[in-house]
């Protein structure tokens, strides 16, 4: 749990860096909130038992709950952090970090603003929270749902297929090209022609430059949608060169990610195996942070379907602290985990010292100072030490007889065993002394 | 539904073809013909169009926090997390749902108030009720024999909300718990430490912390003569003394539940007392009760806590409390004989100006009496008059609870009333 939090404190730290203001919603939504916002992975969903009430389901992200938030309380722009737990029925994968119960950190900008520059923002912040992490070396992938329609368009799948060959795509992370093209060809029904054109697309990959390709294609610049996402991304590179990012942005044709209601750019990062983790699985963790942009969903809720435009990022902390846990000595963030942050222990070499003890610690704890002692009235000396050295308790305060009256504790370093006396009107300072020290 | 959800994903794509085909300036024709498709599926629809019914509201018992309720939450939690930290207790968390399994037979009659999730073909689930069955549960499944540990989260009940007394159906829980076979009462007290801890820290005002034993009320029926079966249904009748009074919870025992009237009255005698360690002391030697070996165990258990609250420098925010059935805010009393006129003179004017006065019906009471009096009907606070004070022109007030007493000026002793208890409990010194 010492581990979840620093990870945690790191992030909720950059989001508020960036002027985020953090809100929390309840944990389940009323089924209709829920309904019709995920596409196929609406199946996923929790739902509650009907037990007379109203219908009721667990909250499958952070993003619906957010649009129906800004709907209800007819906000038009706000830039809004939340962290907390989201829940999924799909198949977990213990070893990927992948459960039907985590924890999601989300940043999203909502409002009308000119165009490109929150999305980069966000893209921003992804990068500086892989960094802090240490998690290795990462590449954030980029693309836009306008270019992936306009592709499809150009290559020749009918419209009403397009979402679920998009779904196909989204699969290339973990099934390779010729299963998804088999896919797409036996379920989809699409012609092996059209499948093959949209493979010489989607294996593409790249900067800027690629951009500048693309807006050169005979095909694709014949489409509008296509145009657009293209020109938002020549854009969106050019920001991300001044935030001092550019390098580590792919802009990559495959990526689809799976949700329905992105409208514009889309994003995921993932971090590139390096040669100490070959045990990993050949296919990695998946992405650790996602998101997009997603114009439509607030419309959804508001009577009139006035929309807010929304642009956002997921951190995906469960594959976070999986990945920090396989790979706990590495990394100085991490090194020294005390489960407890318990700074003093008082304790006593010898028999009838509880009543000096309690009055000890109580003036400790009114001091702000963290301490605990042993929960016996003659507790051995032994365990008391041993005590220490289990939980990483730094410092022993030690009662005895002589040093009563001589109005002394002595104050005993576990790691060194030093010990030295100190007056006992001064055994507060001291410990503060040594805390801010260490 | 589902032929609902088709039409609309028709509609949609037909309005992008119709859009695609006037970006595209194809030909007028041809427009007008798919339009008149697309008018045609929406028609189908229905009046509503499509569009969702709007339901802008979480669900009923649950709220949002906006940032500034967040802020003031993260305030709160800061402090709280802090004093669990430093008193050593790890951190835990589980997950929001356990096996229906788990938490049946363990929540009596507030059962009811579970969150079941619907049976989607796995296992039988349902929302935590709160955080101390998830860690009982934590403790067997790791067996773990000792443990330190706190753990905030949000707990699900089906219960009928009241949202203006802060009562929802979705609200976080604090808990901080020691597991483990120990010295008595010493991890005990450190819980009552910690309360009085967090309660400061918070600043909302003064507090009390009543204290009892389970034990000592099973004694305690049981020698007013209360069947076995009947304890903890008459438990929880008392428990609403805090809600009800005496008489209400009298006529709930009698008539609701078929206890002898002559019972009830021997229970009442004993609930209306309340104190510090002294209370402990006088029922040890109580005929009744100290016949009652799981009385005495309580007793005896309590005396011990109430010497390691003093060690930890709270007792006097403890007391065994049990009903006050007045609000008197302060007695009247003197030190010496015959100063009755000064009494009646003293408890007159505080009733004048709105202050919830007694004195003792004697002309000449005893000091000890009067004390004894204010510990017994739990009175606050002592006005005492007596012949060098009354020259001085100031009357001491001594507070029951600490035994300290100032001398306050005549003037300002109904301000320096109000002050003190102004504050909730009424307890204060």
């Amino acid at each position: 749990m010492a581990i979840r939090e620093k990870i945690l404190n790191a992030v909720i730290n950059c989001f508020k860096r960036h002027g985020a203001k953090g809100i929390d919603t309840p944990v389940f939504e009323l089924k209709e909130v829920l309904t019709e916002k995920y596409g196929e992975e609406s199946r996923l969903i929790y739902d509650l038992k009907d037990q007379g009430g109203e219908l009721l389901a667990l909250r499958y992200d952070l993003t619906v709950p957010f649009a129906r938030y800004l709907a209800m309380n007819k906000i038009k722009k706000m830039k809004r952090y939340h962290v907390g737990k989201v829940w999924r029925r799909e198949s977990p994968s213990i070893i990927r970090g992948r459960y039907r119960e985590f924890c999601q950190c989300d940043f999203d900008i909502a409002g009308q603003f000119d165009p490109m520059i929150p999305d980069a923002e966000c893209l921003k912040i992804i990068h500086e929270i892989l960094n802090t992490l240490q998690l290795g070396d990462f590449l954030i992938k980029v693309n836009d749902r306008r270019v992936l329609d306009g592709m499809f368009a150009v290559c020749g799948v009918p419209d009403n297929k397009f979402r679920f060959i998009c779904a196909s795509v989204d699969k290339l992370g973990k099934m390779s090209w010729k299963d998804v093209r088999q896919e797409m060809i036996g379920k989809m029904g699409v012609t092996p022609d059209v499948a093959d054109q949209i493979g010489d697309y989607i294996q593409q990959c790249g900067g800027v430059s690629l951009v500048e390709q693309l807006l050169q294609d005979p095909k694709l610049s014949q489409n509008k949608q296509a145009l657009e996402g293209l020109g938002d991304l020549k854009l969106l590179f050019e920001y991300l060169t001044l935030f001092g990012i550019a390098e580590k942005i792919s802009f990559d044709l495959s990526l689809a990610r799976g949700l329905d209601y992105y409208t514009g750019v889309i994003y995921e990062a993932v971090l590139l195996q390096s040669p100490a983790q070959q045990g990993e699985e050949a296919l990695g963790v998946g992405s650790v942070a996602a998101g997009g942009r997603y114009d439509g969903l607030v419309g959804m809720f508001d009577p009139k379907g006035r929309k807010v435009p929304c642009v956002g990022l997921s951190i995906g902390v469960e594959r976070i602290f999986s990945i920090v846990e396989q790979r706990m000595e590495v990394g100085p963030l991490f090194r020294k985990i005390q489960a407890t942050e318990t700074q003093v222990l008082v304790a006593t070499a010898q028999k009838n010292f509880l009543r000096e003890r309690m009055k000890l610690i109580a003036e400790l704890w009114d001091a702000g100072i963290r301490a605990e002692m042993l929960y016996k009235k003659n507790p051995s000396f032994l365990n008391q030490l041993h005590y220490c050295e289990e939980t990483g308790i730094p410092l022993v305060a030690i009662i005895g007889e002589q040093e009563l009256k001589d109005g002394v504790i002595k104050l005993r370093s576990v790691a060194s065993r030093e010990e030295v006396d100190i007056k006992r009107e001064d055994i507060i300072t001291e410990i503060q002394r040594r805390m801010s020290e260490s | 539904m589902a032929d609902r959800a088709t039409l609309e994903e028709a509609v949609r794509l037909q309005g992008e073809r119709v859009r695609g085909l006037k970006q595209q300036k194809a030909g007028a024709e041809l427009i007008e013909e798919e339009v008149a498709k697309l008018l045609k599926l929406k028609a189908q629809l229905g009046p509503d169009e499509g569009k969702q019914k709007f339901v802008l509201k979480t669900p009923k018992g649950t709220r949002d926090y906006n940032p500034r309720q967040m802020a003031v939450r993260e305030k709160v939690f800061d402090v709280i997390i802090s004093c669990f930290k430093r008193h050593g207790a790890e951190v835990i968390d589980t997950p929001v749902f356990e096996l229906k399994e788990t938490l049946t037979g363990k929540y009596g009659e507030d059962s009811k108030l579970i969150y079941d999730l619907k049976d989607q073909g796995g296992e039988l689930l349902a929302l935590r009720y709160d955080l101390t069955v998830p860690f009982a549960r934590y403790l067997a499944m790791n067996k773990l024999t000792n443990i330190k540990r706190y753990h905030i989260a949000k707990v699900y009940r089906r219960d009928n909300p009241a949202m203006t007394r802060g009562r929802y159906r979705e609200f976080y829980q604090c808990d901080f718990d020691i597991a483990g076979q120990f010295d008595p009462m010493i991890p005990d007290a450190e819980c009552l430490k910690i309360i009085c801890e967090i309660l400061s820290a918070l600043q909302l005002g003064d507090f009390v912390i009543k204290v009892n034993d389970r034990r000592i009320l099973d004694g305690m029926f049981n020698v007013c003569g209360v069947p076995d079966s009947k304890f903890r249904t008459i438990c929880s009748s008392v428990d609403k003394l805090d809600k009800m009074s005496w008489e209400n919870v009298k006529n709930e025992m009698v008539e609701e539940k078929g206890l002898a009237s002559e019972v009830a009255d021997h229970i009442g005698a004993y609930v209306k007392q309340h104190g510090g360690v002294s209370l402990v002391e006088q029922l040890l030697q109580d005929s009744k009760l100290s016949q009652n070996k799981q009385a005495l165990e309580g007793l005896g258990d309590l005396k011990l806590l109430f010497e390691y609250l003093t060690l930890f420098g709270i007792a006097e925010k403890a007391s065994e409390e049990k009903l006050r059935t007045t609000e008197t805010q302060v007695l009247v009393a003197a030190a010496q004989k015959k100063l009755l006129e000064e009494r009646l003179k003293l408890v007159a004017e505080l009733w004048d100006r709105g202050i919830k006065a007694e004195l003792l019906y004697k002309k000449n009471p005893k000091l000890l009496t009067q004390l004894q009096y204010c510990e017994e009907t739990g009175i606050p606070l002592v006005a005492i008059i007596g012949e060098q004070e009354l020259k001085d022109g100031v009357i001491k007030l001594r507070c029951v609870a600490s035994r300290e007493e100032v001398d306050i000026r005549k003037e300002n002793l109904v301000e320096e009333i109000r002050k003190r208890t102004s504050q909730y409990p009424a307890t204060i010194c």
